[in-house]
């Protein structure tokens, strides 16, 4: 068994505790008029959260459109991601990505890809840049059982594997790609059993505790750290929402299950663990939550009040300008 | 003067690219030991060895991500696709990914990289492994597009593709392979974004690219004899586009005629002919004339073939059209005839 120690498990839960509250509070910004889409990620925290906390500040993530967490869990700012769902100027890509595309050089964050599956193979030759450079970092592409269907999975996965590449693949299999469920898509019973098929380690945990995804992700990591190769991890879990806002998830899904799962909810069950172990307080709880309310509150104010940007900069960053030498 | 084919024109830049700069690496399906499917990497695995000349599955979209990747923490990968007519299975990463995300992420994400393919008809390929599609990717803003007509340019423009801080679709020629043409032993460059006037004329501008362009002089030598003066702009890149160059040999001449490979309906003829109809049309004497492909996909029959390709035949038929003269037989030998 993993030892984690008490500090460790306070970050992520302080992670899943900023995810969330960013979140619920995008939707409810969005509601006020924001434009586009959210794809709300909550009730999925703990895999971004836990896989990123065991990762170093120059190994890479690539994400996907339901990317929040992800982007948060590597570091992100609450306020330069609020800005980017508010399409201003001061957001992480100066408004030209949004909700679904957010990305971070400085952070190592490449992207999160619109079209299910893409940041795949993206992640494997991210991964192969770093082993030529001889560079002990990993890449972990996050994406979703739907992306598990696609080409790009097939492709992406396979270079890797032949190659030793230092990537972890991360599905959190939510068990809908929209709306329709993992069953219609495959006759396979456990997803990362499609490991097997590129003679890769592949794990199937359950992605709403800490503790198990923890175990994995620190397996894979250290296996790609090491120049072993890649892993499959599936974490199974579930989003609270449908799949953006503009979808209750009802049509699809039983009012049952869905509430079945929220028993299961990440965060509630590690706090409990925590609580019970005694690694935390009633009282630091309740300062996490403050301290996030008020750094979410700063976050909407700056958004708010930000410029958008100027018509002329819809022509800019198409290309790179700066010239080779 | 030293002369080199294409094919090795195209090896010596990335020969030379890879060792000015560890950070250019190839990628592809059997390019190794194989050299690659037109034998441009021949030599290059012995060379620089598996690490940098990579052989890859069959998996173009696998091969088109990896590049981006690997472009995304700093190396600046060139990828072979085999076939342009296999790069719709990598087009998913080309026109959604490596287009777009310096754009999407607000300028903060370069993608140097190149993908090499090539491609057109004349082998009795059929279909499949004979289709021009460069009007595809110069309609995606994001990407450059680059077509070398020559061993010197096929050598110049590599350099400057694997130079550049923006993915460049480098599409070559299959039929071009074999050419020869000067290429000096000194480093050169050739930027991109500008045309070549290929010969002067008064009577008609021709803009036209790849192996068109040899055509079109066979073409513009035989009517000179006529008296009728054909000038040959190539503009090499179709993004960037040199328009000054097309605009100020159509306001000389008077007449524009545009001739490619790849099929009529949508190709980058109607849109240089838009460019000219825009911005030069008090100059113009006569209605634009495209000559393309017909609209069809390419048969394996070689006549067939030769009847959907424009060749001499057909850009002399349209330029004696174009200066109303009298229609009547190329006095040269036209491309297919050989096979015939």
């Amino acid at each position: 068994m993993l030892e984690i120690s008490g500090e460790k498990l306070k970050e992520i839960y302080t992670t899943m505790v900023r995810i969330r509250a960013f979140e619920e509070r995008a939707i409810v910004e969005y509601r006020k008029g924001l434009p586009g889409f959210i794809h709300s990620s909550a009730g999925q925290e703990a895999i971004p959260a836990t896989v990123c906390a065991f990762l170093k500040a120059d190994d890479y993530i690539i994400s996907t459109h339901r990317g929040h967490a992800d982007i948060i869990a590597k570091g992100a700012r609450l306020d330069k991601m609020m800005a980017e769902l508010f399409a201003k100027e001061t957001g992480y890509c100066k408004g030209k990505g949004g909700s679904m595309h957010i990305a971070a050089v400085e952070l190592n964050i490449l992207g999160a890809t619109g079209v299910v599956g893409d940041g795949i193979p993206i992640a494997s030759g991210a991964a192969l840049g770093c082993k030529m450079q001889k560079r002990d970092s990993v890449v972990v592409a996050f994406f979703g059982d739907g992306a598990m269907m696609t080409g790009s999975f097939h492709e992406g996965v396979g270079l890797a594997a032949c190659w030793d590449l230092p990537v972890i693949f991360v599905c959190s299999n939510n068990m809908y790609a929209m709306s329709t469920p993992v069953r219609y898509h495959t006759k396979m019973k456990d997803l990362s059993d499609k490991a097997k098929a590129y003679n890769i380690p592949g794990v199937t945990v359950d992605g709403n505790d800490t503790m198990a995804v923890a175990e994995a992700a620190n397996k894979a990591i250290e296996r790609a750290r090491s120049g072993k190769g890649p892993t499959l991890i599936v974490g199974n879990t579930y989003r609270h929402y449908g799949h953006h806002m503009g979808d209750p998830g009802t049509s699809y899904r039983t009012k049952e299950e869905i509430e079945e799962w929220k028993k299961r909810d990440p965060i509630t069950r590690l706090e409990a663990q925590l609580l019970q172990k005694k690694i935390i307080t009633e009282s630091e709880l309740k300062k996490i939550q403050t301290s996030i309310t008020r750094e979410l509150d700063e976050a909407v104010k700056f958004a708010a009040e930000s410029p958008e940007p100027k018509v002329e900069e819809a022509l800019e960053d198409i290309y790179c300008v700066e010239v080779e030498k | 003067m030293r002369e080199l084919t294409y094919r090795e024109a195209l090896r010596e830049a990335l020969r030379e690219e890879m060792k000015r700069d560890s950070s250019v690496f190839l990628l592809g399906e059997d390019i190794a030991e194989y050299g690659g499917a037109y034998k441009v990497t021949q030599g290059l695995v012995d060379e620089f060895g598996h690490e940098r000349v990579r052989n890859t599955p069959l998996a173009e979209s696998g091969i088109a991500g990896a590049a981006v990747g690997a472009a995304l923490v700093g190396m600046r990968p060139v990828a072979e696709i085999m076939y342009i007519d296999f790069s719709p299975i990598a087009m998913e990463q080309i026109f959604n990914q490596m287009a777009k995300l310096r754009y999407m992420t607000g300028g903060m994400i370069k993608v140097p990289l190149v993908i090499r393919t090539q491609q057109g008809g004349g082998v009795a390929a059929a279909a499949h492994h004979s289709q021009c599609w460069e009007a595809l990717y110069a309609h995606i803003p994001g990407l450059k597009v680059v077509l070398p007509s020559t061993p010197y340019d096929a050598k110049g423009l590599l350099k400057s593709s694997i130079r550049e801080n923006n993915p460049v679709i480098f599409i070559e020629s299959k039929k071009l392979y074999g050419e020869t043409g000067v290429v000096p032993e000194e480093e050169y460059l050739v930027p991109l974004g500008k045309a070549e006037v290929r010969r002067q004329g008064d009577d008609i501008t021709v803009v036209t690219y790849s192996l068109s362009m040899h055509r079109v002089l066979k073409v513009a030598e035989a009517l000179e004899k006529d008296g009728v003066g054909i000038e040959v702009i190539e503009p090499r890149t179709l993004n960037p586009l040199d328009e000054d160059t097309i605009l100020s040999s159509v306001k000389k001449t008077g007449r524009l005629m545009i001739v490619h490979e790849a099929c009529l309906t949508g190709g980058f003829g109607g849109e240089i002919a838009a460019i000219v109809a825009e911005k030069a049309f008090d100059h113009l004497d006569a209605p634009i004339k495209r000559v393309a492909a017909l609209d069809s996909p390419i048969p394996f029959n070689p006549r067939l073939e030769d009847y959907i390709i424009p060749n001499e035949r057909d850009i002399w038929a349209a330029a004696l059209e174009l200066i109303g003269t009298e229609s009547r037989e190329y006095p040269g030998e036209a491309a297919a005839d050989a096979a015939k």
